[in-house]
């Protein structure tokens, strides 16, 4: 177990370090350097150079840049708000992206996993062929043909919800876009939860533990949801990278003040720092859940445990 | 049977069927090849069907659509700008009446804008955008990016992600050491992140879009070749051919290729909307293909600005682009079920 703990974490440091390499190697091909005003003399340009340590060697600028990234000292903003921390940016929007990404989680979650369950009990009734229909429809729209809907419908035609993001009613404003960016959460935990709960129902054990006489709640409850939960643990990864993706459209569309909206406006504006600030926390946050998923998988399934060790 | 039959021999035509309903026949089914099976199976799948169909009209729209509208994407008319869908001829029908309807302070509002204009003749079916360019042919223009993005996303899987799980699989040892621990690093960036960063510096294009693509579209296949191939390399026919002295390449590519290309297929379509959905965020977030060339992002993302005055603007590629993904997921899935019905969920 320690073993393959530290192998994972080995990659997460592996892939962090490539990720800032990349940056880094990025921000040097952007176009044009801070100084490249007309006015500035030679002698000028070098003192500047000096301060700021453009005149050392490449691979120093590389380990000042590391340092700087991993204590959370991301620069300044150019355009967005000229000359402010990007730290002191983040600060405010850090929360209120991440509240909407764990409720449209949790709520995506539960969900999908009743449904899934519904649907392999009644097999072949309307309902799973709803939660079908659902599925399907989940996974293949993107989340802003939701929250486009909705807020056309929802928000400006009957107007029971807030259009755009208010800062001071937080929890109507993020009733719509919790519910747009939960869908496709909802649609893949559903059709796992189907597929597994199916598998799981069909086997001998829940067969023995039927005929032993135990209570339908206690029979589906501890021995069949258990091991149908196991498999679903695996889809959170790939489920973080969509709401990830997801939130920026989203956070664009109701005008909402976190980080998804900050990188595309910042991306609108050019403004270099600001973007690559935020991809390094995306990614930092990506490569964690990523984490904590494989070491969970690991606890909760000595079988994958072991297969892994061997590989 | 026998050829010649006497009055006194006995033959099938002096039994009827006892005419029992508890009693069943055996029946025998013809041995089919696998193509022909999994055909079978795919066809009896409705929503596979339907959306191989909406597949084909989508395509068909996306070549003949701009012809067919008599406008191209491109062409500015300031006389007919922010038009809703309208038919010459065909007002009767709800959707391309060419009224405009509008709440005004509190009270909706109907307009008929074109009799307004004087241009009742002029056909716009999906309306026209801010700088009065038909919105039909943009739609259909802007649909070809997403199928070229779907083509794309074939070739990568199955020259780069094949090729590599192949490698992979078949070697092993130290070669799949190596190239295993590439994909788990690569797969543990976020890729939409990382291609959205890529796009900011190098210029948003096609080109760029392309690349990108290249980068990130090819892991999953990589997994599914290589998890096959290893299946079937110790296999006896591929150990027969290996004896025979077949090469590398040929055992690799005529023995087990063919062997895996159902699995092949069936994640090959599964990429095709991935790829799809990834254009079109790139271009709803500003970083799509440039002006005036368009593509259901961008026009999901132009339209979007005056949503709320003009919903028709992003409704329409809001519609097609919906369509064309819930085809292709009809479709993979349906394959899937066709090709391998034990291969439920991936």
């Amino acid at each position: 177990m320690l073993k393959y703990v530290a192998k994972r974490l080995l990659i997460s440091v592996v892939t962090i370090f490539i990720i800032l390499a990349l940056l880094f190697f990025m921000l040097r091909c952007m176009p044009g350097s801070p100084f490249n005003d007309e006015k500035i003399t030679q002698v000028q340009r070098a003192a500047l150079d000096a301060k700021y340590g453009f005149d050392q060697p490449v691979i120093v600028q590389f380990f000042n840049y590391l340092k700087a990234m991993l204590s959370g000292d991301f620069g300044v903003s150019y355009v967005i708000q000229k000359n402010m921390p990007i730290a002191e940016l983040l600060k405010a929007r850090v929360p209120v992206s991440l509240r909407i990404g764990l409720q449209a989680v949790t709520l995506g979650a539960l969900i999908g996993l009743v449904m899934g369950i519904v649907a392999a009990l009644k097999r072949n009734s309307p309902l799973d062929t709803l939660s079908t229909v659902v599925s399907v429809i989940g996974v293949s729209f993107p989340s802003y043909v939701f929250a486009m809907a909705m807020s056309y419908f929802i928000g400006y035609e009957l107007k029971w919800l807030p259009l755009l993001y208010d800062t001071a009613d937080p929890f109507r404003s993020t009733i719509m876009p919790t519910i747009s960016l939960c869908m496709f959460s909802l649609a893949t935990v559903a059709r796992f939860a189907r597929t597994e709960m199916v598998e799981v129902m069909g086997s001998d054990y829940m067969l023995l533990a039927d005929s032993k006489g135990i209570s339908t709640f206690r029979l589906l409850g501890v021995h069949g949801l258990r091991n149908a939960l196991i498999p679903i643990v695996t889809v959170l990864g790939p489920l973080t990278v969509e709401l990830m993706t997801g939130s920026l459209v989203v956070e664009h569309i109701f005008a909402i003040p976190g980080m998804g909206s900050l990188l595309v406006s910042a991306i609108q504006f050019n403004d270099y720092n600001v973007v690559l600030a935020v991809v390094f926390l995306y990614s930092v946050m990506f490569i964690a859940v990523i984490l904590a998923v494989d070491i969970l998988y690991g606890v909760i399934d000595p079988r994958i445990r072991l297969a892994k060790e061997e590989g | 049977m026998t050829e010649k039959r006497t009055a006194a021999a006995v033959s099938d035509r002096d039994f009827t069927l006892a005419g029992r309903r508890d009693l069943e026949l055996d029946r025998t089914y013809g041995s089919q090849s696998f193509w022909r099976d999994a055909l079978s199976r795919f066809v009896k799948n409705k929503g596979a069907v339907f959306g191989l169909i909406m597949i084909a009209v989508i395509v068909f729209l996306a070549f003949a659509g701009p012809a067919l509208s008599g406008y191209d994407y491109r062409t500015q008319d300031m006389a007919q700008r922010n038009l809703p869908p309208h038919a010459a001829g065909l007002e009767f029908l709800p959707f391309f009446s060419g009224v405009q309807t509008r709440s005004v302070g509190g009270e909706t509002v109907k307009t008929d804008v074109y009799a307004e204009k004087g241009i009742k003749h002029v056909t716009h079916v999906f309306g026209t955008d801010t700088l009065g360019r038909d919105q039909f042919a943009r739609t259909w223009t802007g649909t070809r990016v997403s199928l070229y993005v779907a083509l794309l996303a074939i070739l990568i899987d199955t020259f780069v992600g094949m090729s590599y799980g192949l490698v992979s699989g078949y070697f092993g040892g130290r070669v799949d050491f190596f190239l295993q621990r590439l994909v788990e690093i690569l797969s543990t960036i976020p890729t939409t992140v990382i291609v959205t960063l890529l796009i900011v510096v190098m210029k948003p294009g096609l080109a760029s879009i392309t690349i990108a693509l290249m980068i990130t579209e090819w892991i999953g296949m990589s997994r599914v070749a290589r998890a096959q191939t290893l299946r079937l390399k110790e296999q006896e026919f591929v150990l027969a051919s290996r004896t025979l002295g077949e090469s590398t390449p040929a055992v690799m590519f005529r023995e087990i290729l063919p062997n895996i290309f159902g699995q092949i297929v069936v994640m090959c379509m599964m990429t095709i909307p991935n790829a799809i959905f990834t254009e079109a965020f790139l271009a709803f977030i500003g970083l799509g293909i440039p002006a005036p060339l368009a593509s259901l992002g961008s026009l999901i993302s132009d339209g979007f600005k005056s949503m709320t005055m003009y919903p028709y603007m992003v409704a329409c590629p809001v519609v097609v682009l919906a369509l064309l993904m819930l085809s292709f997921n009809l479709l993979a899935d349906g394959l899937r079920d066709a090709f391998d019905p034990k291969m439920k969920e991936m």
